[in-house]
């Protein structure tokens, strides 16, 4: 166990080195100077002088890579070329309204597919099945974008049933927060649920035909008992895997989820940062993603290793 | 003898038969069926769009903008613009399988071999294992992003964004299938017989490995589809006037209250070719899927 932490800790740490060398060159390989774009709006010479030296532009390529890792470590992502605001401060803001978004859409899509997977597999060759195959198909297929833009149309403005766009933080009015947030957490959450109620249905039609489900049959067993003893525990291990194979979708998802509802998001942030060639606010959003995304990762495998002892063993997923 | 016919199935000499019960298999799943024609009609509505198309796609006409569908002469109505809509779409689809197609094509010529040698070359596997963690850190809209701030937004950019985001995908169906085919007899047989690695993976697991790719690719594909019409409606994909389903229902988010219908149907024809490649993908893998009617 020891040794598999130790494994998995060294990957993601060289991942992280990995991915910021990807940004790092990423971002020399944007047009234009650099200092250029940290200036913003004072373009004198002397403010660029400053920019270079603080910023370590006149040093050589390793150096300024050192400097570049210990600057975003301290959370130093510069400061927006647009609004003149630091990125960091940008980011407090934006942040907590995604990870609320992501968290909803998580549990959403976790209830809708654990359900309707353990429904499809118990009601085998029946309706139900047929229903809930067919609804993870058009989950899987329908634009989440559209979807959202139909429930604008249809539900928002035509009923009024929710607000059509517009944020308001939970610590402010939890009850009005939730009525924002809802909707675009349910658009979010289709299509991680369809995937989770795929994976969901295959592990419990294997588990139904598994020796030890047979076992508890055969001792007696109420169907109903063996089925929620069963599923519940490897359904957790499928939303586990799903979200943590899923968390790059999610974030797209809820860039584009953001951007339709008007929430102020991080994926907000990061459209308007790209039609505004805000390139310290687009260095931030791509490298704190990669990071985020490593972590979480790691997480999710830690996660998963002590409710699947099996992964413990042999250091590799089933 | 059972792991003698499993080598001669693998090797090809029974590989006629193999695909002639998966082709059999196919045609006796009505929704295989069903989903194969939608996509033939739409690929060849696709190819054939600049002729079948009633108007070109830039003709505007300021006389008739926002006409509702059922109009004479414009039988899906028209846009903001005036542009005939129906004519919009075919297009659009066209840039839609297009994106597509090219996608999954970038994914598979960098992800097949890195796949293979991830599962042929223990030595390799480690390296191209953190190549995919670092791929996967960045998320197909993230790394469309990044693209678009570096080389500017294009049709190409988001096809390369997207081919990008699922390599992983491909290198991991790829390495596991080239393991498995490794352990097998007539692999061990040909390494013995003094094939070269290289002659190896081409002959033997390579041939072997194609149902997995094209189960891969029948899956990437609607998920390029999907990602070309968010980046398109985002701006970061195709760029308007280019016709792209995505970028219309963005225009129709615009002109909602003038037009609503404006966003269903670019909307219900992504979804339907989504669908279509989605379902003709399931019907496949159980085509293909050695134990049988299982599921």
């Amino acid at each position: 166990m020891a040794r598999y932490l130790f494994t998995r800790a060294w990957q993601s740490a060289l991942t992280l080195l990995l991915s910021t060398i990807v940004v790092f060159v990423g971002v020399r390989a944007l047009p234009g100077d650099p200092a250029l774009a940290l200036a913003g709006e004072d373009r004198s010479p002397e403010a660029l002088a400053a920019i270079r030296q603080h910023y370590g532009l006149d040093q050589p390529l390793p150096v300024q890579f050192a400097q570049y890792v210990e600057r975003m470590a301290q959370g130093d992502f510069g400061v927006s070329i647009r609004t003149g605001t630091p990125v960091s401060s940008m980011l407090t803001t934006a942040l907590p309204v995604t990870v609320e978004l992501s968290v909803l859409a998580i549990l959403i899509a976790a209830a809708l597919g654990v359900g309707a997977g353990v429904l499809a597999a118990v009601r085998r060759g029946r309706p139900a099945e047929w229903f809930a195959n067919g609804l993870a198909l058009i989950g899987l297929s329908v634009p989440h974008f559209w979807l959202g833009l139909l429930a604008i149309l249809y539900l928002s403005v035509a009923t009024g049933l929710f607000p059509a766009s517009g944020f308001v933080p939970i610590l402010e009015d939890p009850v009005d927060n939730l009525h924002h947030i809802i909707l675009p957490a349910v658009i979010l959450g289709t299509g991680l649920a369809a995937i989770i109620m795929r994976q969901t249905r295959s592990a419990m039609l294997d588990s139904l035909s598994s020796d030890y489900v047979r076992t508890a049959k055969a001792k007696g067993l109420r169907p109903r008992a063996v089925i929620t003893r069963h599923a519940l525990r490897n359904s957790l291990i499928v939303v586990v895997t799903v979200v943590g194979l899923q968390l790059g979708g999610l974030i797209s998802g809820a860039v584009v989820t953001e951007q339709i509802f008007g929430l102020p998001g991080f994926g907000k942030m990061t459209i308007d940062a790209v039609f505004q060639r805000d390139y310290p606010v687009i260095q931030a959003v791509v490298l704190l993603t990669a990071a985020a995304y490593i972590v979480i990762n790691l997480l999710v495998d830690l996660l998963y290793s002590v409710i699947d002892p099996r992964i413990r063993v042999t250091g590799e997923p089933a | 003898m059972t792991v003698l016919t499993v080598s001669m199935a693998e090797t090809g000499t029974a590989s006629v038969t193999r695909r002639a019960r998966v082709l059999r298999r196919l045609r006796r799943n009505p929704l295989a069926v069903a989903s194969f024609v939608v996509l033939a009609l739409a690929g060849v509505i696709a190819l054939l769009s600049p002729w079948l198309a009633p108007y070109s796609v830039d003709q505007t006409d300021f006389a008739r903008t926002f006409a509702p569908p059922g109009t004479a002469g414009h039988l899906l109505g028209t846009d903001d613009l005036g542009r005939d809509v129906l004519s919009r779409i075919m297009l659009g689809a066209r840039a839609s399988l297009q994106v597509g197609l090219l996608a999954v094509a970038t994914s598979l010529v960098i992800g097949v071999p890195l796949g293979l040698a991830a599962g042929y070359f223990r030595a390799w596997d480690a390296v191209i294992s953190r190549f995919t963690d670092l791929l996967l850190a960045f998320p197909f809209l993230i790394m469309a992003v990044g693209l678009a701030a570096i080389r500017g937004a294009s049709l190409g950019n988001a096809a390369v964004a997207i081919g990008i985001a699922q390599i992983p995908g491909v290198i991991r169906v790829v390495r596991s299938d080239t393991l498995r085919l490794k352990s097998l007899d007539f692999v061990a047989a040909a390494v013995v017989d003094g094939a070269s690695d290289l002659w190896v993976l081409a002959r033997h697991v390579l041939p072997n490995a194609t149902s997995v790719i094209l189960v891969q690719a029948t899956v990437a594909i609607p998920a390029a589809i999907l990602g070309e019409a968010v980046l398109s409606f985002l701006g970061l994909g195709i760029q308007p006037p280019a016709p792209s389903l995505g970028t219309m229902l963005a225009t129709a988010q615009q002109f909602a209250a003038r037009a609503p219908w404006a966003a269903v149907l670019p909307g219900v024809v992504i979804m339907g070719l989504a669908l279509a490649f989605n379902v003709f993908g399931d019907a496949l893998r159980d085509a293909l899927d050695p134990k049988g009617d299982r599921r």
